[in-house]
């Protein structure tokens, strides 16, 4: 078994706020985070897919194939957007990064043909913060 | 062979911009400036990297005492743009358009005037891993 992951990125705006909070609460729990006038990061992705090489490719799954995939239903979606409100799937949902990383593969994984198994999204915020999500 | 020494910090600091000019209207804009022109933002994190370059203080070896430099930077600049939004949040880009090229501008200027003119200051800021500016140009 092999996993072969494809890397992609995207920069976006959001902000971490709860809105059955006060502006207070908001900002004891999220601090600058909760910038009413947004923020924003480089985001990078990394899509991990699990399978045997094809005998006759070599290949788990061809990644430009990935790539595309990835770009048409993710990177297009978030690219230079604003998260809480430029995004259809996010809409009504707090835009952590565990949130987002949950329905990225929530969006990406219907769209893998069914011969390839979605293992692991990781999720960079900053270079310093992550995130990953297997699925379960 | 000069004396002198180049030292760098590097800080950085995330943030939400746009990029629009107020004198064109909506289609130029979506033009030149594509999808930097979201008027709802979108973000980076920016790498900033301040450097100086002097002749070692004799007394202590330093060229500048790169606490203090990172202690300038974050006082003067980090806290000024880290989480904020460029265009509704800080004065300086309030009439001027937050690009990277303007943003090394701006910082430059405002740490030109916080350290010692003997001593050369250059600007490098990271917009993403792939694109970088320099100030000034050398």
């Amino acid at each position: 078994m092999v996993y072969i992951t494809r890397i992609e990125h995207f920069n976006a705006a959001h902000k971490l706020y709860n809105p059955d909070w006060s502006e207070e609460k908001n900002d004891e729990v999220y601090g600058r985070c909760a910038n009413k006038n947004w923020h924003g990061h480089n985001f990078e992705l990394y899509v991990t897919l699990k399978g045997e090489p094809d005998p006759s490719t070599g290949f788990v799954f061809d990644v430009k194939k990935l790539s595309i995939i990835v770009k048409e239903h993710v990177i297009e979606r978030l690219d230079h957007k604003n998260l809480n409100v430029d995004v259809d799937f996010m809409k009504g949902k707090l835009c952590s990064i565990e949130n987002l990383v949950t329905a990225i593969w929530n969006e990406l994984e219907p769209h893998l043909p069914a011969e390839v198994q979605l293992h692991c999204l990781k999720l960079y915020e900053t270079p310093r913060i992550f995130v990953e999500y297997y699925g379960d | 062979m000069s004396d002198k020494v180049s030292v760098y910090r590097k800080e950085h600091f995330n943030a939400a911009h746009r990029l629009n000019n107020p004198a064109w209207d909506e289609a130029t804009n979506e033009r030149v400036f594509g999808k930097c022109n979201n008027p709802h933002f979108h973000g980076h994190n920016y790498e900033l990297i301040v450097k100086l370059t002097g002749i070692p203080d004799p007394a202590t070896g330093y060229v500048y005492d790169m606490k203090k430099l990172s202690e300038l930077i974050h006082e003067n600049v980090i806290e000024k743009f880290d989480h904020r939004n460029l265009n509704e949040d800080t004065e300086e880009f309030k009439e001027l358009n937050p690009s990277a090229e303007n943003i090394a501008i701006v910082i430059y200027n405002i740490l030109r005037k916080k350290i010692d003119a003997a001593l050369d200051l250059h600007i490098r800021l990271y917009e993403t891993e792939r694109n970088f500016v320099e100030y000034p140009a050398t």
